[in-house]
C-alpha cells in the first residue's frame, strides 16, 4: 500500500501550472503555455461536469456492500499526507465537536456526551482515490440521526467538516450524501476506541464516496449552503469523488 | 485505373477520433496505475499523461466521454450501415490461424485493401471486445456502489482493477501490431485519411 508523500504532494500544489508531463507534451506537440491553462479550464470543467453526473447517479437508498468480518483487511492502513508520527494528539477528555452555520442548536459536543448516542456498526470497503482498497469495521452514529438531534437545515447544500490534522484539512459533503444511512461519525474501529491512525476520536465514515471524502480528527461540522472547498479538492481531485 | 472507396468517412473520423481518446486514456491510465500499482513495476513518468495523480484523473474522467461517444457512433454506424457485416464476418478461426501464419512468412496478400484478411478481422473484433471491456469494468471501478450489479458481473472493485489493467494490456498490444503492419504495409495509411484506393480490376 503506497502512502501519500505529504511534501511531495504539497511542492505539487502548483500542478495546475506545471503539471503536465512529457506525455501530454508530445500530445499537445506545439501548444503555448497559454493553451496548456485553457487545457487545465477545460479539464476543470469537465470535473465539475462530472461532480453532476455522479449527483444524477447518486441513489441516496443504495446501500454500499457490506462484507463479512473474515474480510476485514488487518492490519488496516494508516493514510494521509503526512507520516503516521505526525498525526496529531488529541485529548478526548477536553475534544470538543464544534458546531456552525444553519443549525438550531450549535453548543459543542464533548466525547463523552457523543459516545452516548446510539450507535450502529458497518463492514465495508473503504477506496483511496489512488485506486487501493481495503475492508474495515466502523461503529458509531449516523450522521442523519445527529443532524436531526441537533437541528440541522438538511436543506443546505453541504455539511462542511474541520479537522485537526497539520495543515488543516477539511472537506465538504453534499447533504443528500449525508444524509445517506451509512454516513457516520465515527468512533470505534473493531471494537476498540477509533486508533489516532484512523482519526481518534472521531472520523466521518462515507462508504459510498472515496477515502479522501472520509476526514478524520474531525473537530468542527458547518452546514451551508456554500462550497468552501476542501484540502484535497482544492488541489484537483474531483470534488463529488463517489463510489 | 480507378479509385475506390475502401474507409468510409464516418469510420476514418471515429478512427482518428479514437487514436487521440486512446492516447489520452492509455497515459494517464498508466499515471494512475503508478499512484499504487497491482504489480511490481510502474510505468516511466515520461510516457505518462496528467503529472500528478489529480491531473491524471482528471485527463482519464474527460478523455472518458471523448472514448465512449465517439465509441458510440462508430458502433452504431457500424451496425446500423452494415459495415461490420461486410467488413468484419465471417471469422473461422481455421482462416485466421491460416493468415496469422502467412503474415509470419510475410506472405500475407495485401492486393485488395477493400478485403480485411481473417487475421485483420478476428484483431479488430477482439480490438471492439477489449475496449468494450475496458469501458466495463472502468464503470465498475468509477462506481462500483451505484453500479455494484456491474461491479458484480467483473469481480467485484477489486477484481475489475484487475481486468481493466488486463483489457487495457490486450488493446495496446493490439494497437502495437497495428501499426507494426501499416509500417510493413505502408500504402494502406493514407486511405485512412483519403478513404480511397487505387484498384485495377482485373
Amino acid at each position: 500500500m503506497k502512502k501519500l508523500e505529504g511534501l511531495e504532494n504539497l511542492e505539487r500544489r502548483l500542478f495546475l501550472r506545471q503539471g503536465l508531463s512529457l506525455g501530454a507534451l508530445t500530445l499537445l506537440a506545439g501548444c503555448e503555455l497559454t493553451e496548456q491553462e485553457s487545457v487545465q479550464r477545460l479539464l476543470m470543467t469537465m470535473s465539475r461536469w462530472n461532480d453532476g453526473v455522479q449527483e444524477w447517479l447518486f441513489d441516496p437508498k443504495r446501500l454500499a456492500p457490506e462484507f463479512p468480518e473474515s474480510r476485514i483487511t488487518r492490519p488496516f492502513p494508516f493514510n494521509g499526507y503526512y507520516p503516521e508520527s505526525d498525526v496529531r494528539i488529541i485529548e478526548g477528555s477536553s475534544y470538543k465537536l464544534e458546531l456552525a452555520g444553519m443549525i438550531r442548536e450549535r453548543k459543542p459536543w464533548t466525547l463523552a456526551e457523543l459516545y452516548a448516542l446510539p450507535q450502529v456498526s458497518q463492514v465495508t470497503r473503504h477506496i483511496c482515490v489512488e485506486g487501493w482498497s481495503a475492508i474495515g469495521s466502523w461503529t458509531g452514529t449516523p450522521l442523519r440521526d445527529f443532524l436531526k438531534i441537533i437541528g440541522a437545515d438538511t436543506r443546505a447544500k453541504y455539511v462542511w467538516f474541520q479537522c485537526a490534522d497539520k495543515d488543516g484539512y477539511n472537506s465538504p459533503l453534499d447533504m443528500r450524501t449525508a444524509l445517506h444511512a451509512q454516513t457516520q461519525m465515527t468512533f470505534k474501529f473493531g471494537d476498540e476506541i477509533l486508533p489516532r491512525a484512523y482519526g481518534f476520536p472521531m472520523k466521518i465514515r462515507v462508504p459510498t464516496k472515496l477515502g479522501f471524502k472520509n476526514p478524520k480528527y474531525v473537530i468542527s461540522m458547518e452546514v451551508t449552503n456554500d462550497y468552501k472547498g476542501g484540502f484535497w479538492e482544492d488541489q484537483g481531485y474531483n470534488s463529488f469523488s463517489g463510489s | 485505373m480507378q479509385t475506390v472507396l475502401i474507409h468510409p468517412l464516418v469510420v476514418r473520423i471515429t478512427h482518428w477520433i479514437n487514436v487521440v481518446a486512446i492516447l489520452i486514456m492509455i497515459t494517464s491510465g498508466w499515471a494512475i496505475y503508478n499512484a499504487s500499482p497491482l504489480f511490481g513495476f510502474s510505468f516511466p513518468d515520461p510516457v505518462t499523461l496528467g503529472g500528478w495523480l489529480a491531473g491524471a484523473l482528471q485527463w482519464h474522467f474527460a478523455g472518458m466521454w471523448l472514448f465512449a461517444l465517439n465509441g458510440l457512433v462508430y458502433l452504431l454506424y457500424g451496425i446500423a450501415s452494415g459495415h461490420f457485416r461486410r467488413k468484419l464476418l465471417p471469422i473461422s478461426p481455421r482462416a485466421v490461424l491460416h493468415d496469422v501464419r502467412d503474415a509470419f512468412r510475410g506472405k500475407l496478400a495485401h492486393a485488395d485493401l477493400s478485403v480485411y484478411n481473417a487475421a485483420q478481422r478476428a484483431a479488430y473484433v477482439a480490438l471492439i471486445f477489449f475496449l468494450l471491456m475496458l469501458i466495463g469494468t472502468g464503470l465498475a471501478i468509477w462506481k462500483p456502489v451505484q453500479l455494484y450489479w456491474l461491479a458484480s458481473l467483473m469481480g467485484d472493485y477489486e477484481g475489475a482493477r484487475y481486468l481493466h489493467f488486463f483489457a487495457m494490456s490486450a488493446v495496446a498490444l493490439i494497437v502495437v501490431v497495428h501499426v507494426v503492419m501499416v509500417i510493413l504495409v505502408p500504402r494502406t495509411f493514407p486511405t485512412m485519411i483519403t478513404g480511397r484506393t487505387r484498384h485495377e480490376k482485373a
